[in-house]
């Protein structure tokens, strides 16, 4: 593999967990959601994340061509070794927590995807082109319920102002490109997902204001996800995933 | 005089998809893969859901391209595994599937009478929103998702009924 195939297969993979991750959070509310429809939604929109992991995990596995899988690489890692930034991990919290999050991500990613449907590597660039559509249907969705709670009920309200102050600090890290993602993009491979932040303030600035909601003005803010140092939070969603494969190694249905 | 006789513009994308089928050499093959619906949305065979991009007679086996509807769609698989039974049950045991994500599936590839075949199922197909029973223009979105990936819910003022929509994507 040469070092630029070893980077794709990294960046890959990076992108993979990203989906993976929060696939299986928003699963969480499977049989836990406020009403049948948001559980079909929720469940709509996990299914696509998911999906798209299986799509990015595949393009590692073909690049890497040494006999590893979606599956392999889904189940065979630990916390160390998955490289998910950390907003995608940390848990569902109530419905507000889970559409902020959701819209919070779902903003970056139609930008972010548009510009990978762009890449000279062609793999990346199909799945772009793929998963931009579907995350420009969930952001339809999330922003719509961010005005229904921003502007619904002085408990919504609140809930979604809490969420936001929580989560503000994760969305940081969505802007900053890791090794082999900075080499990718130095060998104009992809763009740099940097220049993507100016915009995405402006339009989640536009959303808060429209839900009644203020900005979060806190300055703190935490990275490491892309060097698998990630919450305490991952460790247990990955052992309740991985539990069959760990338990029985390379058991296939 | 010469009457006019008015041809339906075939979307570019189906016509696309439609001179694939037809530069083909293996149209028994493409007749014989008519005959496997979507699981979900039985009114649909795979090429009129725009999934079954190509079938051709490799030197030992049998290509098959298909493109997925949504990254999750859990009918994939169902699919995937339908069309190896059908192609098994005509003789051919030894089939590859290849899964082709560029260009992405777009329900422009459905085609118009295969929307009408949707409408008269009690989909309603994704260029309206109106009442696949009642025909009403009256109608509003329940949910964004519905029963299956690629569909909304829908309910009917007119009518009272509520209907799937299959979302333009």
């Amino acid at each position: 593999m040469s070092p630029q195939a070893a980077d794709i297969r990294a960046f890959s993979i990076a992108l993979g967990d990203d989906a993976l991750v929060l696939g299986q959070r928003l699963a969480e509310w499977v049989s836990n959601a406020p009403s049948l429809e948001e559980e079909l939604a929720l469940a709509n929109v996990a299914l696509d994340h998911i999906g798209r992991a299986r799509m990015f995990y595949g393009h590692a596995a073909e690049i890497a061509a040494d006999g590893s899988d979606e599956d392999s690489i889904a189940f065979g890692r630990d916390t160390r070794t998955y490289t998910n930034l950390l907003i995608n991990e940390l848990p569902r919290g109530d419905f507000a927590f889970t559409i902020v999050r959701q819209f919070l991500v779902d903003a970056f990613n139609v930008p972010f995807l548009t510009t990978l449907a762009a890449s000279s590597e062609p793999g990346l660039a199909a799945i772009g082109e793929k998963a931009v559509k579907e995350s420009a249907y969930h952001l339809r969705r999330s922003r719509d319920w961010m005005l229904r709670l921003g502007d619904g009920t002085a408990e919504s309200h609140d809930r979604a102002q809490r969420a936001a102050e929580e989560l503000w600090g994760y969305t940081r890290e969505l802007f900053e490109p890791f090794g082999a993602e900075a080499r990718l993009t130095a060998a104009r491979v992809i763009t740099d997902r940097a220049a993507l932040e100016d915009a995405w303030r402006r339009e989640v600035g536009a959303t808060f204001v429209e839900a009644t909601l203020q900005v979060p003005q806190s300055t703190w803010s935490i990275r490491g996800g892309r060097d698998g140092v990630h919450t305490e939070h991952l460790g247990y969603l990955l052992a309740e995933m991985q539990f069959m494969q760990r338990a029985y190694p390379g058991q296939r249905w | 005089m010469v009457s006019e006789r008015r041809i339906d513009i075939v979307p570019a994308a189906h016509a696309a998809r439609l001179a694939v089928r037809r530069a083909s050499a293996d149209e028994p093959l493409w007749a014989l893969l008519d005959s496997v619906m979507d699981p979900e949305v039985p009114a649909l065979s795979l090429w009129e859901l725009g999934v079954l991009q190509d079938v051709r007679r490799g030197p030992e086996r049998i290509v098959v391209v298909v493109t997925p509807t949504y990254s999750g769609c859990p009918a994939m698989h169902a699919m995937e595994e339908a069309v190896r039974q059908r192609l098994a049950e005509a003789g051919y045991g030894d089939v590859t599937i290849e899964r082709r994500l560029s260009p992405a599936w777009t329900t422009d590839w459905i085609s118009s009478e295969a929307r009408t075949a949707l409408r008269e199922y009690g989909i309603a197909p994704p260029d309206t929103t109106n009442c696949p029973q009642c025909g009403s223009a009256r109608t509003v979105p329940i949910s964004e998702f519905g029963s299956t990936a690629c569909k909304a819910l829908y309910r009917c003022e007119e009518c009272g009924e509520p209907f799937d929509y299959f979302k333009p994507h």
